[in-house]
């Protein structure tokens, strides 16, 4: 299980109003205070009114309670919440197109296999895969697939969501 | 209530009415003529046309903050509202509730580069605490409603509304007093006190040896004036106030060690410098107050009260924080308190420095020069101090907060957090608005800052409002010469504003009574006449040219660096530079970081 607070990066789940320019107003306030967004990552939730930010952020635990706070003051802004003592599962998906020469297919389909991936187009010279699962798992899958040729790679970003019964 | 049926333009014009507002300073264009058709028809409002929106804003501001009230400014789309960005950003970096209303091109042209079109919502998103593009009527007396609600709660601030022209024509029906009960779920302001914290507090005020009050702005929007003198008198704890603060302790107080921070009094910087215990009401450790972040009351606690929980951690850690509003926080904590706490060593120490290292001044009794410091103690001299004082920027701005001596809140208006040239003026036009022709208001400007708002004089012809202008005019961006002359090896590179208007004619075109002033004899005369004189009245006033503000703690550094008071003249006569010139052009790196938030 990924900790929140390993290598000091941090998670955290924002629920915004699902109405124009809440993009911008939540980027531009990362932008201007100087803090460090690795990823971002918006969606719909159950409420139609509402979207729900993914953001893994770089900093301590200073520069974490201020974006809270920060956060917190935007109007668009309905909740932040950090996971800081939440036990979590976090997911990343990937889409990778991979040089696959006929004589190395078996490797790869080897390898997606391990990692529970899928080929999910195919053409002479390349496939693309999907992996699922934590950004460790996907960074290792990306490491595993370099030796083949990369060509081309997309990752969705983080989302995230609390162990158990409670909901943020 | 039952609905009605309105314009836009009239729907906005009923929530200002409903909102309390009385006065709104604007001037109009293309995009806002169908809201100007109906301020035509209005009664109850009255509409100030400024002479360039920027003005229009700080007037909007000096009338929020000598009232309370929320300030109001209109602008058309494009450069008239473009012309608010400035007004608005001191606005928010000096917390003053404020509504800009902006015009906006038709909807259906929205995005299209149209003409007068400008993004004002894009480009006033970090500088409003909130904003609107009203795209659609039906929303248009709802979002008025918040706009207000939103600027003047929890910690104030300006909100912009931008509104296309078509919505102003177009009709709504709607219920006003439906509309008015808002209820925003994600916007949270009333904190309450917590009472543990409370407790805290007045646990290590008990255990305080060398305690300081360190009092800023918030205290003075909270109305918690009086309560803070009830602590300090209670507990004969000194006091010290931020820029903004001042006017909230009474500086003729024996607790009163005035201002600190970079040109604060060299008692109240060694005050804090030495304290163990420092309590924060509604200050916000400004870079200007703190100098090096690492070095500022190293050995002091701190008690933290702010009605915004992002100020509480941001730049130093609080010991104790209480979130809310700190009247309601003080109200709670006066009783817990005791009052035979006794810390008369302290108190000796303080008096000591105060002795030793007091403000200074020259009052020209022995060479005959005419000095700003000078200026502004005998304005407030002779005004009795019962007036409204608002200042520019630069070294006059710092001359006034040190000399003027303020008595009571709302009497102190000046641009502190944004530092904006060209506030003085409208901001005294705009809070004579507020206290009526009844009050002086006194703008203490600089030569170089006057000429950025200079339009505004014929505002205050028109209106006859008693505003007495006062520039201190030493023919220099004096601050920034200042600089020049201690860190940059005295390189004057365009500094200099000798080249510059009449300002007597000046006033004479626009309408006014203009006086100079270049005797330290004719001081009082010159004073008398304005006070005497109906109406607004400008002076020149040509004090002496290369004088510093002292003391001084150079940008990013501690109080171990102050510079109190002029150097004594050594060899090198032909420099004016006599203590070693720091070179601040590579700064050590942890400097940076201090000021770089
Ligand atoms: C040339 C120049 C030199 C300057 N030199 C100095 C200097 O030497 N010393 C100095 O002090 N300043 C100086 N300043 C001003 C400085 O830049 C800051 O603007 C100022 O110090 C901030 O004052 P403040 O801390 O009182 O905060 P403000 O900006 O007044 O902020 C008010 C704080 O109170 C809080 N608050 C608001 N309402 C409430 C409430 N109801 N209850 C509780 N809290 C509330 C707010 O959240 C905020 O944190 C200078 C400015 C200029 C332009
Ligand atoms: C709009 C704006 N531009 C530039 C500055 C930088 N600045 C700060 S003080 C100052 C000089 C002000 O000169 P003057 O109004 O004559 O006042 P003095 O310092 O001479 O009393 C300048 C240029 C500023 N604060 N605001
Ligand atoms: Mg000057």
């Amino acid at each position: 299980m990924a900790t929140a607070i390993a290598a000091q990066t941090h998670t955290i789940t924002v629920l915004v109003d699902n109405r124009p320019g809440v993009l911008a107003r939540v980027s531009g306030l990362f932008a201007r205070r100087g803090y460090n967004i690795e990823s971002l990552t918006v969606s719909i939730t159950d409420n139609p009114n509402m979207s729900r930010m993914t953001i893994v952020v770089a900093g301590d635990a200073d520069t974490l309670e201020q974006i809270t706070k920060q956060l917190h003051k935007l109007i668009d802004v309905h909740k932040v919440f950090d996971y800081l003592d939440t036990p979590m599962l976090e997911r990343e998906l990937v889409l990778l197109k991979v040089q696959s020469e006929p004589e190395r297919r078996a490797e790869i389909l080897q390898l997606v296999e391990i990692f529970r991936g899928k080929v999910v187009d195919i053409a002479e010279r390349a496939m693309v895969i999907e992996v699922t699962g934590g950004g460790d798992k996907i960074d290792s899958f990306e490491k595993q697939m370099e030796t083949f040729g990369i060509r081309e790679l997309v990752r969705t970003g983080r989302i995230a969501m609390m162990r158990g019964s409670r909901t943020v | 209530m039952a609905k009605i049926k309105s314009t836009g333009a009239k729907a906005l014009l009923e929530s200002l009415r409903r909102e309390g507002v009385e006065i709104i300073f604007g001037y109009p264009g293309g995009a806002v003529i169908p809201l100007y058709d109906e301020i035509y028809h209005c009664e109850f409002l009255q509409h100030v046309l400024v002479r360039h929106e920027q003005g229009g804003g700080h007037m909007a501001e000096g009338y929020s903050h000598a009232t309370g009230k929320v300030g109001v400014c209109i602008g058309t789309s494009g450069p008239g509202a473009t012309n608010l960005v400035t007004a608005i950003c001191d606005a928010m970096m000096d917390s003053i509730p404020m509504v800009a209303i902006t015009g906006q091109v038709r909807t259906e042209v929205i995005g299209k580069d149209a003409f007068q079109e400008a993004d004002i919502t894009g480009i006033t998103m970090p500088i409003t605490k909130h904003n609107w593009l009203v795209k659609d009527v039906n929303d248009l007396p709802r979002v008025m409603h918040e706009a207000f609600h939103i600027a003047r709660s929890g910690r104030p601030g300006p909100v912009l509304v931008d509104i296309p022209v078509d919505v102003f024509r177009a009709v709504v029906e709607y219920d006003p007093d439906e509309v008015e009960n808002i209820e925003i779920s994600s916007f949270k302001s009333d904190f309450k006190v917590h009472k543990v914290q409370v407790k805290r507090a007045a646990e290590l005020i008990a255990q305080a040896k060398q305690p300081v009050l360190y009092v800023g702005g918030g205290a003075k929007a909270a109305g918690a004036e009086h309560l803070v003198q009830a602590l300090a008198h209670k507990t004969g704890f000194p006091v010290t106030t931020t820029l903004h603060g001042l006017g909230a302790f009474p500086e003729n107080d024996p607790l009163s060690l005035g201002m600190l921070g970079m040109h604060g009094t060299a008692y109240a910087n060694l005050a804090v410098e030495h304290s163990d215990l420092l309590i924060a009401i509604g200050a916000r450790f400004d870079d200007r107050v703190t100098g090096k972040v690492s070095s500022f009351a190293q050995n002091a606690k701190v008690i933290h009260f702010d009605i915004d929980p992002g100020e509480i951690n941001k730049v130093r850690r609080a010991d104790v924080s209480i979130v809310g509003n700190c009247a309601e926080a003080l109200e709670a904590l006066l009783p817990m308190v005791d009052e035979t706490q006794d810390i008369s060593e302290w108190r000796a120490q303080l008096d000591a420095w105060r002795t030793d290292m007091p403000l200074e001044f020259n009052d020209g009794a022995n060479d005959g020069t005419l000095h700003a410091e000078w200026v502004i103690r005998e304005i407030a001299r002779l005004t009795d101090r019962n007036v409204v004082v608002t200042t520019d920027v630069g070294q006059h701005q710092m001359w006034a907060a040190q000399h003027f001596g303020m008595r009571s809140p709302r009497q102190f208006i000046t641009s502190g957090g944004l530092g904006t040239m060209g506030f003085g003026l409208p901001a005294a036009i705009g809070a004579s608005f507020g206290v009526g022709p009844d009050k002086d208001v006194w703008c203490i400007s600089g030569d170089g800052s006057f000429q950025m708002c200079i339009q505004e004089l014929i505002v205050a012809t028109i209106y006859k409002l008693p505003v007495k202008i006062a520039i201190l005019n030493n023919t220099f961006l004096g601050m920034v010469r200042q600089w020049q002359e201690m860190f940059w090896q005295k390189h004057y590179s365009s500094v200099d504003m000798e080249r510059a208007p009449d300002f007597v004619k000046v006033a004479e075109a626009y309408g006014m009574l203009g006086l100079r002033c270049e005797s330290v004899d004719d001081v009082e005369a010159t004073i008398r006449k304005a006070m005497e004189t109906e109406g607004p009245v400008l002076m020149d006033f040509r004090v002496v040219k290369e004088t510093n503000v002292y003391p001084m703690i150079p940008s990013g550094q501690t109080v171990g660096d102050m510079i109190v008071r002029k150097p004594q003249q050594v060899e090198e006569p032909e420099s004016t530079c006599h203590y070693q010139p720091r070179d601040t052009r590579m700064p050590v790196v942890d400097e940076v970081v201090d000021v770089a938030r």
